[in-house]
């Protein structure tokens, strides 16, 4: 080979890094960006209805805004002996979301900032770089290790940590990023506590919801909700039932393997707080409250809407409320998409058309979590129609967060070429 | 199609990986037991960047002779790469997933020439 052109293409090649959990995460979503060039970049609209804080990195931002004293030393005492997040009833040793290091992402982010020392900074800069990337304008922030303080034991733990959440997200990062948007944790084990927490944060401009972190053991059609659900449903903004993982419930106690607890836990949740939903018929005693059930992907909608609409029809004794069938309650109810079952695009979009997903289904990315779904996961699937591509990856959610349909979005060819200019790998 | 000369075949460790943005294709490059593979640097999941992630021994389940387990076990032959986005796993030397083979990253041509490493990439 002549050697001009050994050394013409050498000039043309650029070595790429591995990719580890100190990677930016420009680069991480690096073809994430060419995907929104070439697939979706003209859409007026793209909401990630779900993406999440890691809270370690962050946590001591949080703990500043506890506001109980014995808590917030207790906490910071954790904190000194390396503990990472501090009152959260996780156990380390069995944190596996990371596969043993093969998802790295999972285990960050421990990228650099450039205002690595101003408060709220760093966490909207890793933000904004990940819906830059994916060619996201709005995203909505769920926290990771609280969507376990359900089980917390210590009630009060739960609310002071809900309180300091809210506190952070509407005090100190919501106020640095307009693309930012978030929910109210609602500390559900105290009904004093969710509803004054409505109170106080409810009006915020940048909070467009309040969720139930649905690991927990609270029967949702107790009586002692129902003021709470008015005082939702006065406010226009919707209700979000997010899924989680718990291995300590004495059934999935029997599941050997992360995988195995993981894909039934956070379709469990939402399966008992959905029937308990349907059955009690809090669709019409709420008709104008939104619902949104949140990360356990699709297959299950069909399966309940099944199961309920045939027992139903048997035994309407046990569920007199009901003026129609499950299903078509569940049918006016959202969903966020992630983690999309996309193995079977039969099964699939059998699913879709069974929860008429082309006016109630909600894109979510789940970033930075192992199993996240860039949009392309929409983009790519060959039986939607452009309109109802567009409608899930961003309309819908316009509807249910009262978002304004405007583009705040950078163009992807310009993400790809600022980052090109500055990438040192 | 182009011929890419990526660098001396001597600056590879074996078993080690370097990653080419080719002018828009992206390789990833192997060596192991000193036979070089070349795999696009492209998930057949979701396109991820398949080939710049973690090299890892693959995992067996090991199964006694009365059928009994005995957990998990690394494989003594297998290494494959973990695509970082989601953690499909592919043999190094033949892009297949260890669970379905019909889950398989795209080869690329490479050939060693006069101490030099050569890929075949689109132009
Ligand atoms: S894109 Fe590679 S595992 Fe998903």
């Amino acid at each position: 080979m002549p050697d001009e052109l050994k050394t013409s293409a050498l000039g043309a090649v650029r070595e790429l890094k591995e990719i580890t959990a100190e990677t930016d995460t420009r680069d991480y979503l690096r073809a994430a960006a060419t995907q929104a060039h070439k697939q979706y970049d003209d859409y007026e609209l793209i909401v990630d209805i779900d993406a999440h804080l890691q809270e370690a990195r962050f946590w001591h931002e949080i703990l500043g805004f506890m506001e109980n004293d014995v808590l917030k030393q207790t906490a910071e005492g954790q904190l000194a002996g390396g503990i990472r997040t501090p009152l959260i009833n996780m156990q380390p040793g069995m944190s596996f979301q990371a596969l043993g290091g093969r998802v790295p992402h999972q285990s960050g982010p421990r990228e650099a900032v450039s205002e690595p020392g101003k408060p709220g900074a760093a966490f909207v800069e890793i933000m904004k770089r990940s819906m830059d990337s994916m060619g996201v304008d709005y995203q909505v922030i769920f926290p990771t290790a609280m969507l376990h303080l359900g089980m917390n034991p210590m009630e009060d733990i739960e609310i002071y940590l809900a309180r300091a959440y809210c506190r952070w997200l509407t005090e100190l990062v919501l106020p640095q990023e307009k693309r930012l948007i978030g929910l109210i944790y609602l500390p559900f084990n105290n009904v004093d506590e969710c509803e004054k927490m409505v109170r106080e944060f409810g009006g915020h401009p940048q909070i467009v919801g309040y969720t139930i972190c649905a690991v927990r053991h609270k029967p949702v059609h107790h009586n002692q909700y129902m003021r709470l659900y008015s005082m939702i449903q006065d406010t226009g903004k919707p209700l979000v039932f997010h899924a989680g993982p718990h291995w300590d419930d004495p059934s999935f106690s029997q599941l050997n393997r992360f995988i195995s607890m993981h894909a039934l836990s956070f379709v469990h949740y939402n399966l008992i707080h959905m029937t308990n939903w349907v059955i009690n018929a809090l669709p019409e005693r709420f008709p104008k409250l939104k619902t949104v059930w949140v990360e356990s992907g699709l297959a299950w909608v069909p399966f309940l809407m099944q199961r309920l609409d045939h027992e139903v029809l048997m035994r309407q004794s046990e569920a007199p409320g009901l003026k129609r069938l499950p299903s078509e309650y569940m049918q006016e109810m959202f969903y966020s998409s992630q983690p999309l079952e996309r193995t079977d695009f039969e099964l699939l979009a059998m699913t879709m058309k069974k929860i008429k997903a082309e006016t109630q289904l909600l894109y979510s990315s789940d970033w930075p979590h192992w199993d996240f779904d860039p949009p392309s996961s929409i983009t790519t699937l060959p039986f939607l129609s452009d309109q109802a591509k567009r409608n899930i990856l961003g309309l819908n959610a316009a509807r249910v967060f009262n978002l304004p349909v405007k583009r705040v979005r950078p163009r992807a060819a310009d993400v790809i070429a600022d980052r090109a200019a500055d990438r040192v790998s | 199609m182009k011929d890419v000369n990526v660098g001396a075949a001597s600056s590879f460790t074996d078993p080690g990986r370097k990653v080419f943005d080719c002018g828009g294709t992206e390789v990833g490059v192997f060596l192991l037991d000193g036979e070089f593979y070349a795999w696009e640097n492209r998930c057949p999941h979701l396109d991820g960047p398949a080939c710049q992630g973690k090299i890892v021994p693959l995992f067996t389940e090991a199964v006694n002779e009365d059928l009994t387990s005995r957990g998990r076990e690394f494989s003594k032959t297998q290494t494959n790469v973990v695509c970082p986005w989601h953690g499909f796993e592919f043999d190094i030397r033949t892009g297949v997933h260890p669970t379905d083979a019909r889950v398989r990253l795209k080869g690329v041509k490479l050939r060693v020439e006069d101490g030099d490493v050569w890929l075949s990439v689109r132009a």
